[in-house]
């Protein structure tokens, strides 16, 4: 039988900033993990990363991240990428000290 | 200090012209960032997990006022008001914009700065010993000749694509305070019979595979280096793995070749690179020596210090720590910590920067050093002025009294900045050194280095560390080993593992039982954590980190 899909988001970081986007349902990249566009089908998930990938005017090093659903939209499966979404833990600077007012 | 000539300055210049019209062209589109990766990574700038990060060179970790300054002002103007000080002496920005980077090295070329070979498969930054010129121990600056390597290894077309990076230390001394044996080629300079030559040693590392380097050459003369340099890079850059980048580097070149077999080679090559070079290498170091401004130290009356030491005890812990004897007995090596208990290991903040450009310009000769244990240096200090520095470097949060001691921490980025990493670090290096200071017990503890990376590269340096740590990723979770009986001086060796690793929140107890363990186990405050450990071996402190736990998991 086959593996059951783990859904994913599509990641990069931007390319003037550096920092960490997502790619949304209506094709914007967004600094904010809850708005991304949460992928359960593998095929799907596939075809969104061929198409960011493509976007090399606007990001750098596109791939999949694992992802489970959450209240308010993806939850990460893995540390790294929940470090990635707020910033680091040793000072508050990176996406947490950044708020809403950066979307 | 050395000081840039005209030919220095145009070719930053040039290579900084460069630069800029390739970030405009990645920007326009006309590169992709296939095309444009090699091309950033050669100028020093990587792209990390929350943002990209610039690592700028400071050869051989040294800084005068004027630089030091600069690195300030990059770190408000370009970055978040800090810089983040590495184990190869280097300075690492944390947030640049790729759109400011091109500003960032014109900055940084005003002051004969660059960010060239911070990165990729070349001759990286070459380190040497951080109390060079000062130490009483040693037979000569060997900074000269590290600058020689600088300028030789730039830009050498042969070794711009070597099958891995390549790191080389020079020190002059016997005792060992650059880590020399985990260079990819280390060189001592050493005297025989009346003549200065070197000692090279090849095939040191850590990483995935650590050894600690073996005797190459036991005495090379000294107008031999550059050829038998060449000889050597030539070798590994023909024999050297480029089918598995964990099996490229110098030290599996000569582990699977065997150091004779490499030896040999590198013999057979030497002659004819030798009869290539006319000598004019040699004038080159002559010259670089009369550019190495050594500063003419006055005679002081010392009576200052002393008084401070007797009537200010929290003065005399510091200096007990942090001042080390200088080769003149009026003048001290001042090690500033950037260990400030809970903080982040290597950071300075721009203020901090520009308090100890000015400390040196009044009391230091201009000269700054920057350690491998990411600590800064102000290597010729008149014992009169060590009071004045000291309470202005309290005054600004760099007074801490620990160099040397359990919590002058050397930690990695690790996954709060990191791309590569596996688990954080700073944390980990934040928590114990909060711990130590909660326990009051770090000065009766003693001579104690600490190192932990946030994954198998080790750039944290834990497999030399007496306490080794390496954090992982096992099954999504971070988990932390632990080596003991690591050394990072002449005595080098690589730590052994305990046993099974810790989770995030148990390492830190971990650590605290280790140093209890052996608070028990010394025979008295003169034996270090490390004779201790080398004297018992691994047992009792095996039974102090696992032992309580299964009780304490009993008790529960």
């Amino acid at each position: 039988m086959a593996r059951e899909f783990t859904p994913k988001v599509v990641t990069a970081n931007a390319l003037i900033e550096g920092d960490v986007v997502y790619l949304t349902a209506d094709d914007r990249w967004t600094r904010h993990l809850s708005e991304a566009e949460l992928l359960i089908d593998e095929a799907d998930a596939d075809y969104r990363l061929l198409q960011a990938q493509a976007r090399t005017g606007e990001i750098v090093g596109a791939y999949l991240a694992d992802m489970r659903p959450g209240e308010s939209g993806p939850e990460p499966a893995h540390f790294r990428e929940d470090f990635r979404r707020k910033g680091p833990s040793n000072l508050f600077h990176g996406k947490q000290s950044e708020g809403l007012s950066h979307a | 200090m050395y000081h840039y000539t005209d030919f220095d300055t145009a070719f930053l210049a040039e290579r900084n012209r460069q630069f800029r019209a390739q970030v405009e062209r990645r920007i326009d589109g006309s590169l992709t960032e296939d095309e444009f990766r090699p091309l950033r990574l050669m100028n020093g700038l990587y792209l990390q997990l929350h943002a990209y990060m610039l690592r700028v060179a400071i050869p051989y970790g040294s800084l005068d006022p004027a630089k030091l300054r600069q690195l300030a002002y990059l770190a408000e103007l370009w970055d978040k008001g800090y810089g983040h000080f590495t184990t190869r002496t280097n300075i690492q920005y944390n947030w640049p914009k790729l759109s400011d980077v091109p500003d960032m090295l014109d900055a940084l070329a005003k002051v004969g700065m660059h960010a060239i070979q911070t990165s990729g498969n070349t001759i990286r930054n070459v380190t040497s010993d951080h109390f060079a010129g000062a130490a009483p121990d040693e037979l000569t600056d060997p900074r000269p000749v590290a600058e020689l390597i600088r300028q030789w290894s730039t830009d050498h077309p042969e070794f711009q694509f070597l099958p891995r990076k390549f790191k080389i230390a020079v020190i002059a001394s016997e005792a060992d305070r650059a880590v020399m044996k985990s260079h990819d080629i280390g060189l001592r300079i050493v005297e025989r019979d009346g003549a200065r030559g070197y000692q090279v040693w090849v095939g040191g590392g850590m990483g995935r595979t650590p050894m600690v380097a073996r005797l190459l050459r036991d005495f090379l003369p000294e107008a031999d280096l550059l050829p038998y340099l060449e000889a050597v890079l030539a070798t590994y850059n023909r024999m050297g793995r480029r089918d598995n980048k964990y099996k490229a580097r110098i030290k599996i070149t000569v582990f699977e070749n065997g150091l004779d077999t490499f030896r040999d080679e590198v013999e057979t090559l030497f002659p004819q690179r030798r009869a290539v070079f006319s000598g004019v290498d040699q004038d080159w170091l002559a010259d670089i020596r009369a550019r190495f401004v050594t500063p003419t130290l006055p005679e002081r009356d010392a009576a200052a210090y002393y008084s401070a030491r007797d009537t200010d005890p929290v003065f005399r812990a510091w200096a007990d720590t942090n001042v080390t004897p200088h080769r003149h007995a009026d003048h001290g090596i001042v090690s500033i910590s950037l260990k400030a208990h809970g903080a982040t290991p290597g950071d300075a903040s721009a203020e901090q920067m520009r308090l100890v450009a000015d400390l040196a310009e009044r009391y230091g000769h201009n000269d700054i050093r920057v350690s491998h244990a990411q600590n800064l240096v102000l290597p010729h200090v008149a014992l009169a002025d060590i009071p004045v520095v000291y309470a202005a470097l309290r005054e600004a949060g760099l007074g801490t009294a620990n160099i040397g001691l359990a919590s002058d921490i050397i930690a990695c980025p690790g996954m709060d900045y990191c791309a590569l990493a596996t688990a954080r670090s700073i944390p980990v290096a934040q928590g114990i050194a909060t711990r130590l200071e909660e326990l009051k017990i770090e000065h009766e503890v003693g001579h104690l280095q600490i190192k932990i990376s946030g994954c198998i590269n080790a750039c944290g340096h834990h497999h030399v560390g007496h306490i080794g740590i390496l954090g992982l990723d096992r099954a999504g979770v971070e988990n932390y080993q632990i080596t003991l009986g690591g050394d990072a001086s002449e005595t080098t060796a690589i730590g052994t593992r305990t046993g099974p690793g810790f989770a995030y929140d148990e390492i830190v107890p971990a650590v605290e039982r280790l140093i209890f363990a052996y608070l028990d186990l010394r025979e008295g405050p003169e034996e270090t954590f490390l004779e201790a450990y080398n004297r018992l071996g691994m047992e009792p402190f095996k039974s102090a980190l696992y032992d309580g736990e299964a009780r304490a998991h009993a008790a529960e």
